[in-house]
């Protein structure tokens, strides 16, 4: 049981928790932008935790390379795809004239 | 070693079934497309364990896939309801 092993599994721990967090938020919270926070931030987090407990592990830097692309593209995507989910909420609220839905 | 791994895999499985619970009450379809999105991060980690926890190296490009396809679903839920105030006529 080297540090490596140590450090690896506490990470993925942490990891863990925070996607337990973004899936309470998913179901807990009340609207669509505080359920988007929830996901594109927590989960975002608990990837990068995965992904840094795996790279503790990992021996080749070929295979380091593509976990570090991979959580990149996941940040990457995660953002947009959140800035565009909000982005159409936002104007379809505009559209029929809710201003409930324009978190205003 | 591995078991940890294959356990936290089937942790993050469940966090998606539970998770399913959103696709279910809806109330609208963004809210079940944001929990879609919860299946993309949560599925790409869930994948990493596993080509960790069964040393399968190629498992990993099947992530890097599911990764770049999160964002493509997204962009066609949003362009398949075009209610964008920019492209109205009206306006």
């Amino acid at each position: 049981m080297s540090i490596l092993h140590a450090l690896s599994i506490l990470l993925c721990l942490a990891g863990g928790v925070f996607f337990l967090g973004g899936t309470l938020g998913l179901l807990r919270f009340p609207d669509t932008y505080s359920r988007l926070h929830a996901l594109t931030k927590a989960d975002n987090l608990g990837l990068g935790f995965v992904v840094l407990g795996l790279m503790a592990r990992t021996e080749n830097i070929s295979e380091l390379i593509i976990l570090v692309l991979i959580w990149f593209l996941a940040l990457v995507g995660s953002s947009s795809a959140c800035y565009l989910i909000a982005n159409h909420i936002r104007n379809e609220a505009l559209h029929k004239g809710e201003t409930d839905d324009l978190g205003l | 070693m591995s078991t940890f791994y294959l356990g936290m895999a089937v942790f993050l499985l469940l966090n998606i079934l539970i998770g399913l619970y959103r696709v279910y009450a809806g109330p609208r379809p963004r809210d079940r497309m944001v929990a879609a999105q919860l299946f993309g991060t949560t599925g790409v980690a869930t994948l990493l364990l596993l080509a960790r926890a069964l040393d399968a190296v190629y498992i990993k490009n099947a992530a890097l896939v599911f990764v770049l396809l999160m964002v493509m679903a997204v962009l066609a839920f949003v362009r398949n309801m075009p209610v964008s105030i920019d492209r109205d006529p009206d306006k």
